[in-house]
């Protein structure tokens, strides 16, 4: 009877879920397991769907690609000086925010723009803070210029200029979200915590490392993980600085590769293009269970 | 150490943007706390109870007025050269931190030459920790433990530091009842065997007038009694505090002084009514035995303060009994009454006759108070049986 009554509910359960799952089921995990086996079926053909044979291959090719490595290279700078920069700077200007009363919420939508602009136009707009044409050095080289330094071309230039260009605006796109993210963690501490900590005549360094800190630890946790998964997928940012062509500006990413193996100048290698999209899942994986790990070490 | 608080006074702000009227929060609160004894600070919600103890603890600055620490002006210091311990309502204990590690904290605060050595530190908090008897605990984190539990701890963190002062921000609202029975008593041992300065701050006057040696009765800002618990109840300043005071609460009548006599309706309650009728202070005790102008009154009465007593002078209509085992609390209606319900306490030796539509009650004259009407002071006089 109880058991009937219990399957039951489990029946309803799943129908309530069944839209969601049959979405889920044919656009997401029917393609996943697909690109998992297209990564293995080597010289696969779109048009006439066929392929030579089963094997790491496709892997072999990826790995010995240098435009991959050069893609893998880019991707993995960028994650690992935008996801610390980013996250510190966000926790600096929230607490900033937090400690101010006036214009709190004026600063507040201003830091919070970014998240709303479109990521084309905020390209745009740093091609031209940026971008050395014939006619204008742009706004960054005037002052270079000013302080007596020579002009660099921060769009079509070398390679740690357009990395450099790709970092900044990376980071001034994702620090929105954290800032918004943290500024709510901070409010959501309990006044009553600082009140203790100020009757026991503790430091305001004392106060953050071991109050306000360990409080937010797990929304940092959270911004760091998504951070991480979030930098290793860039790719709309790049096409917005540097154009469709990243290959020819070293400036491509693992997403680039990808996109390009399959619809680039050089496309039609969907093989190629899984490997190296399965290539990039078990890096973020890996990177992710690091994380988790140490998240899970560090609030216990 | 003695605290004295002297013409305190703290206002907010007006928060409506219309009426620009601040907010009198402490209106000249003066009160002196001895040295050693447990204080309650009593009163309703929003009556000013708690910035009162912001105030004494330094983490509000008054408009006006002074607080002494002994002899020291600590007016202007800032809390944590106050030398208090403040226990807060929820606690505030760090949850990412340890029972040891929580008590630790004020400790590890210090610098310079007032730092203790690690070894002096942990025998420290094992020794609060012992007096609160939470030492089995201490490795667990505040999560872990039950409300009654992480009260102690939060008291053991305030006390670790040896402070001059103990500061309770409603220490037991967010236990059960049954907790907050042990609990209280704790509290009054912990504060016996460290002899020091305690406040706290209640709404609720069971609490109040169980533990502490002295309570301060407060309304709206203002002090309406101060005084040992069972002499603020015996003898209420007005008509608020003898509201507040008592479980079940006090029953108030309209009633009228008449020739003499006091009258609840047509009843003649009480008789040889003397006194100045003045409200207690300079003008009391006057003329004497002079028989008041005929006046309108609040009459209240304690529930003990009625006897049944088959040609009392008292008559209500008989609602029902309810038994408690110790006692009997009769249920009835008066037409006079300001409650819809007039309850009152018997022992249980008495027989109520259920089957009668009416009951009559005898008064017992100290326990029937009398205030005024509009001022609702209580008036200083002497009542006798009718």
């Amino acid at each position: 009877m109880n058991m009937a009554k219990g399957r039951f509910g489990n029946l309803k359960g799943w129908l309530y879920l069944l839209p969601a799952v049959l979405f889920l089921g044919a656009f997401l995990v029917y393609p996943l397991i697909d690109v998992f086996i297209y990564s293995f079926e080597e010289g696969y053909n779109f048009t006439s769907q066929t392929y030579y044979g089963v094997g790491i291959y496709n892997y072999s090719y990826v790995l010995h690609d240098p435009y991959f490595l050069q893609a893998v290279k880019n991707t993995f700078i960028l994650v690992i000086i935008t996801v610390p920069v980013s996250t510190g700077l966000a926790l600096l200007i929230s607490v900033a925010l937090h400690s101010i009363k006036r214009f709190r919420n004026l600063l507040q939508t201003i830091y919070f723009l970014p998240y709303v602009t479109n990521t084309l136009a905020v390209g745009l707009v740093f091609m031209i803070l940026f971008k050395k044409t014939a006619y204008s050095d742009g706004m960054i080289n005037l002052l270079i210029n000013f302080f007596g330094g020579t002009s660099v071309d921060f769009i079509d230039g070398p390679y740690w200029a357009k990395m450099m260009v790709l970092c900044i605006y990376t980071i001034w796109v994702v620090m929105p979200f954290k800032i918004l993210i943290l500024t709510g963690a901070l409010a959501s501490v309990n006044e009553d915590y600082y009140k203790a900590a100020r009757v026991d005549g503790t430091s305001k360094s004392r106060i953050f490392w071991r109050i306000t800190l360990p409080m937010i630890s797990p929304m940092i946790f959270y911004l760091v993980i998504t951070g991480f998964i979030g930098a290793f997928k860039a790719y709309s940012d790049v096409v917005a600085l540097f154009g469709t062509d990243l290959n020819a500006a070293e400036m491509n990413t693992i997403v680039g590769y990808v996109y390009d193996m399959l619809y680039g100048d050089s496309g039609g290698y969907p093989s190629y293009a899984s490997a190296a999209a399965i290539l990039l899942f078990v890096i973020i994986l890996t990177i992710t269970c690091i994380n988790l790990l140490v998240s899970r070490r560090a609030q216990r | 150490m003695e605290i004295v608080l002297q013409d305190l006074t703290m206002r907010f702000p007006g928060r409506d943007r219309k009426k620009k009227e601040d907010v009198v929060a402490v209106d000249h609160f003066t009160f002196t706390v001895p040295d050693g004894k447990l204080i309650a600070l009593l009163g309703p919600s929003g009556c000013g109870k708690s910035t009162t103890l912001n105030l004494i603890s330094g983490l509000l600055v008054p408009t006006e007025g002074k607080i002494f620490f002994g002899k020291e002006d600590v007016t202007r210091l800032a809390p944590e050269h106050r030398g208090i311990g403040l226990v807060f309502q929820n606690y505030a204990l760090y949850p990412h931190l340890t029972v040891r590690q929580n008590i630790l904290f004020p400790l590890e605060n210090r610098k310079g030459k007032d730092r203790l050595s690690k070894a002096e530190m942990n025998a420290k908090a094992e020794e609060v920790a012992r007096l609160v008897q939470i030492d089995p605990l201490m490795d667990r984190r505040p999560g872990e433990l039950s409300g009654g539990q992480q009260q102690r701890v939060a008291i053991a963190r305030a006390l670790v530091k040896e402070p001059k002062v103990l500061l309770l921000d409603e220490p037991l609202s967010n236990l059960d009842a049954r907790l907050r029975l042990q609990t209280r008593d704790e509290i009054r041992r912990i504060q016996r065997e460290t002899g020091i300065t305690t406040i706290f701050v209640t709404h609720d006057q069971d609490e109040a007038m169980s533990i502490s040696d002295m309570i301060v009765v407060m309304k709206d800002g203002v002090v309406q009694q101060t005084g040992k618990p069972q002499e603020v109840y015996d003898s209420p300043a007005n008509l608020f505090v003898a509201k507040f005071l008592g479980t079940p609460p006090i029953n108030v009548f309209e009633g009228l002084i008449r020739d003499g006599g006091l009258y609840i309706g047509d009843d003649r309650v009480m008789d040889g009514i003397t006194g100045t009728g003045h409200e207690p202070g300079p003008a009391a005790g006057k003329p004497k035995g002079a028989a008041l102008q005929p006046r309108d009154v609040w009459v209240g009465i304690r529930p003990e303060g009625f006897r049944l007593c088959p040609d009392g002078p008292l008559t209500c209509a008989l609602n029902g009994v309810e038994v408690m085992g110790r006692d009997i609390s009769v249920l009835s209606r008066n037409a006079s009454s300001v409650n819809p319900t007039v309850r009152s306490i018997i022992s249980t030796e008495n027989r109520v006759d259920t089957s009668s539509p009416t009951v009559r009650f005898a008064l017992r004259p100290d326990k029937v108070f009398l205030f005024d009407r509009e001022s609702e002071d209580r008036l200083m006089v002497k009542l006798a049986d009718a």
